[in-house]
């Protein structure tokens, strides 16, 4: 049974269905195959003890009445897990231990699966290559020297190396998406507002938004379909039912119209990507949809925008993290010593980075000029898609301007890193659903994924549409494990 | 009446100068749980045990609006005559402080929930309207307790959270009685909608004070300065008078007032500076991204209007009008939603005029005596009509019900026992008086005399030894009469 790990989620929750295997062997695969991933660096907390107890407690009770009933799962370590230390990747939080349980995670565990272990991931999830953590970086399994992609990273490299069924990630401005792409695996963001953030350590919250990170489109379906729903506990949770996403899954597309915007076809986009998009509109043209050209002429006013919304709200976020109720604290003489110390031990230089670009758009006299503008820029974008989706049933792009780039290539240079994010933060500021779904690789056999996004509340369509082009483009994970 | 003239202004050794004050009024919303949360809000309990997760921010926690205070402050809009303001947004305002564990308290900024409205208030020269600015929702910081420890300080958040009202007034207050009189009119209004307990004791009402001063004449306010956070009205009227001719005692120097916040030391009466304007925070305020804007139903609004109760102007329209009370009388009973309660309880047996008395002169005496509320009143509203019904019905003599009034107090024994058990029914028999008065006149024939060479006052002095003979018991209109008669 040593192969139970590289099967889908699918198959897993299907074969412990039908008795192929226990959930017990399948959650010893994955923990055999964790122990042995220690250079990845994946894992912030291993929770293989009391999930090996959870396996047996659940062969003994049989209840295959969930969606994923028997399926260790390792999450994102910014969801919050009852009595499981919950670090949002920062020293500030090393030592924190909810006492409640996040929505989305307490969503999977109630449809039958438990947690396996808590995954690395850019502290507060303000990276794009996993090296702002306080744990270390993770490591890409495509290559030794490789980020695997962030904020998601940890998820990303543990799925793409079989330490984890499935996953699950935040998305603020790209952080499901890009480690996908990196990783050769399916990743989604929902819309904002399908997926509760009650429990989730907060980023920016008017961009935050969990999904699910599988092996393919059906894994993700099945895994979007167990954690959305309305939450009365987030405000911006949208009351809206959720779609029967597996069973509607089809690959038949026929007649849908997809839109090619030409302002993603940034300068000094490798030729690899440009074919690869290329390759994606004869997937989908082959199933029968129609392709549109369009514009969404305040594109490239996105990324400029995103870095005002977001660090606006970090800050102000980030607040409650100085010493005084959790976490960590550092000494000092009075109040405010202990509050400077505190936070400048607690939080890596990104983080701070983000926290003084917030302070300083959000101060008086530089409100209007900064947060107001970008609010109505993000406005514009938003109205950009609305009109682009009066015309289109979904819109193609790539995920990424590159494949995944080399652990401190541009680690000091901020804006080159943010520059990552340039196809998929359009979309956080819009709050519509995307995904990335791989196609292919490039010269140095790295893989690239292809973004699909939808109209809001549409996750569906975005789904058959990447299973339209999995199905066509047959990729291949192509990933000799090196790390063991 | 005649009407007494303004003349609140402080005699400077140059000028006089007309005092301008705003006020801030913070009001503690009447709900059991909190406004983003569903911990408790009683007052008094151990610390930190009405706090939630959402209360002491811990990682992840998502704030959820409280219905039930939406509409208590869309209520006390309507009871301040105010615009409701079907779109508001919760803004964030952003400091560190360790009472503050959000690192910033939910307010609203731009949009406040409601909007201009305006309080009349009856002032010994006249009605004068106080014109609100606004009134906005915001959550309560938590408490940060020094005195415990030498080395440390302590949070208690039970108050982390609560719901409080902030209600602006425009500059519109010119003495520390109008001040008086505004916040206590804000209170009574309040309590009459059930908005607000008013407990000013227990920190449910306390108001940021706005004072400035120009020279009687001048148009151009001068520089304010605001007081923070006092809690009781004296105190407010004590810092107004203190602030007022510290900022002239400035200007007639030459010296500058500058824009700053004060805090009023209630040991010295005096206020003293607490930050400059340049050390003011600079508050980040941005909207609340946890929370969509706030979007109300007209409809709302309509039934919310419709199911108000009666407010103290209405009520004292109808008390003159219904009751014939003076405008005075009228003022006092309808000060409390809980006078006014009483009042009509106690008329709707007995003589208005009598009741109007009563409860005025000899309840409130007691009360005050006893520093009771009325709702604590030891005579119950059904036994002071009783009373009073056997005054007007003759039973008993208003001396002899004074004293009945004093028995009641007592468990709040029935009127109506105590005269029957005590035997004190007024003699109101003529040939049972006659007897006695005839009794008193035998045995003062020479005052007789005197009295009828003219010596009237002793009329008196006849109708006090009668009512003497008769225990107090004597009805004095027929005492009166028989007298009369046998004098002449």
């Amino acid at each position: 049974m040593s192969n139970i790990s590289e099967f889908s989620l699918t198959r897993i929750v299907s074969g412990i269905k039908k008795k192929d295997f226990t959930s017990e062997e399948v959650t010893r695969s994955f923990i055999n195959n964790s122990k042995k991933s220690k250079k990845l660096n994946t894992y912030i907390t291993e929770c293989f003890d009391q999930a090996i107890q959870s396996a047996k407690n659940f062969d003994k009770k049989k209840d295959y009445k969930g969606l994923l009933s028997g399926v260790p799962i390792a999450v994102k370590d910014l969801f919050c897990t009852r009595n499981v230390k919950t670090t949002a990747g920062s020293k500030i939080l090393h030592n924190f231990v909810p006492t409640y349980e996040s929505t989305i995670t307490s969503n999977l565990w109630s449809q039958g699966s438990f947690l396996l272990g808590k995954l690395n991931c850019d502290e507060f999830a303000m990276g794009s290559s996993n090296e702002t953590s306080f744990f270390g970086n993770v490591i890409n399994p495509f290559g030794q020297k490789l980020v695997p992609g962030g904020s998601s990273g940890g998820s990303a490299s543990a799925l793409a190396a079989n330490l984890t069924p499935a996953t699950i990630g935040t998305d603020t401005g790209g952080s499901i998406r890009q480690p996908a792409s990196f990783t050769g695996t399916v990743g989604l963001k929902p819309t904002y507002g399908r997926c509760s953030r009650w429990g989730i350590v907060a980023f920016a919250s008017s961009l935050d938004q969990a999904g699910p990170m599988t092996k393919n489109v059906k894994d993700c379906a099945l895994l979007l379909q167990a954690m959305s729903g309305y939450d009365p506990k987030d405000s911006t949770s949208v009351d809206i039912k959720v779609d029967n996403y597996t069973s509607k899954l089809t690959e038949k597309i026929k007649g849908l119209k997809i839109g090619i915007p030409k302002e993603y076809r940034v300068d000094n986009m490798p030729n690899e990507i440009d074919n690869l998009w290329k390759k994606g509109v004869d997937y989908l043209k082959d199933a029968g949809a129609t392709i549109k050209n369009i514009s969404l002429p305040h594109t490239i006013y996105a990324l400029p925008a995103y870095y005002i919304v977001a660090p606006a709200e970090a800050s102000s976020n980030l607040a409650r993290y100085d010493g005084v109720k959790y976490g960590h604290r550092a000494k000092g003489n009075n109040l405010v010593e202990m509050y400077e110390n505190t936070r400048s031990e607690g939080f890596g230089d990104e983080v701070k980075r983000r926290i003084l670009i917030g302070t300083y758009v959000l101060s008086s006299g530089y409100y209007d000029a900064y947060y107001l503008k970008a609010q109505k820029v993000r406005q514009l974008i938003k109205n950009d898609f609305n009109k682009a989706f009066t015309d289109v049933d979904a819109i193609l792009t790539p995920s990424t301007p590159s494949s995944a780039f080399k652990i401190g290539d541009k680690k000091d240079d901020p804006v080159s890193m943010y520059l990552n994010d340039i196809f998929t933060v359009p979309v956080n500021l819009s709050g519509l659903p995307a995904i990335s779904v791989p196609v292919g690789y490039d010269k140095n056999n790295l893989p690239l994924g292809l973004q699909l996004i939808g109209k809001a509340f549409d996750e569906q369509t975005i789904l058959n549409l990447s299973l339209a082009i999995e199905k066509r483009a047959n990729f291949n994970k192509k990933i000799k494990v090196w790390w063991n | 009446m005649t009407e007494k003239k303004f003349d609140y202004l402080i005699n400077g050794d140059k000028s006089k100068w007309e005092v301008i004050i705003g006020l801030e009024v913070h009001a503690q919303v009447l709900s059991k749980s909190k406004l983003f949360s569903s911990s408790p809000t009683k007052f008094g309990a151990e610390p930190n045990t009405q706090v939630s997760l959402v209360d002491s921010a811990f990682p992840g926690m998502l704030p959820v609006i409280n219905q039930f205070c939406i509409e208590q402050s869309i209520k006390t809009g309507l009871g301040l005559k105010a615009k409701v303001n079907l779109n508001s947004v919760f803004d964030r305002k952003n400091y560190f402080y360790p009472d503050l564990p959000q690192g910033y308290q939910i307010s609203q900024y731009k949009n406040p929930i409601v909007g201009e409205g305006e309080v009349v208030l009856d002032m010994p020269y006249g009605t004068k309207k106080v014109g609100i600015e606004r009134l906005h929702l915001e959550q309560d910081a938590g408490k940060s307790i020094h005195d415990i420890d030498p080395d440390n300080s302590y949070v208690d958040l039970n108050r982390s959270g609560v719901a409080l009202m902030e209600i602006v007034s425009k500059p519109d207050l010119r003495s520390p009685e109008e001040v008086n009189v505004y916040v206590k009119k804000l209170r009574s209004i309040m309590r009459y909608l059930g908005t607000c307990d008013g407990n000013m004791q227990e920190g449910s009402l306390r108001a940021d004070v706005n004072v400035s001063v120009r020279k009687v004449g001048d148009k151009k306010f001068g520089t304010r300065c605001e007081i923070k956070n006092v809690n009781s009205i004296r105190f407010m009227q004590l810092a107004i008078e203190y602030e007022a001719r510290r900022q002239v005692k400035l200007l007639e120097s030459d010296k500058k007032v500058n824009q700053e916040t004060r805090l009023f030391d209630t040991k010295k009466n005096a206020t003293r500076s607490m930050r400059s304007k340049e050390e003011a925070h600079d508050y980040r305020y941005f909207p609340d991204p946890d929370l969509l804007p706030l979007k109300l139903e007209q409809s709302l609004v309509d039934k919310l209007k419709k199911e108000l109760p009666e407010l103290p102007d209405e009520k004292k329209e109808r008390f003159i009008k219904e009751h014939n009370l003076s405008p005075y009388e009228a003022n006092i009973l309808v000060s409390e939603k809980e006078i006014s309660d009483y009042y009509e309880e106690v008329i709707k047996k007995c003589d208005k005029k009598l009741a109007t008395n009563w409860i005025t002169v000899e309840l409130f005496a007691l009360l005050n005596k006893k520093n009771l509320s009325i709702s604590q009143s030891p005579v119950s509203a059904r036994n002071l009509s009783k009373l009073i019904k056997m005054i007007t019905s003759g039973k008993i003599s208003g001396k002899i019900a004074k004293d009945v009034f004093v028995k009641m107090q007592v468990d709040d024994k029935d009127a109506e026992q105590i005269v029957e058990k005590e035997g004190l029914i007024q003699q109101s028999d003529p040939k049972e008086l006659e007897k006695i008065i005839t009794k008193v006149i035998s045995n003062n024939k020479d005052k007789v005399e005197q009295y009828k060479s003219g010596k009237e006052k002793l009329f008196g002095f006849f109708v006090g030894q009668i009512m003497k003979a008769s225990e107090g018991k004597a009805n004095p209109q027929l005492v009166n009469e028989i007298l009369r008669n046998k004098l002449k």
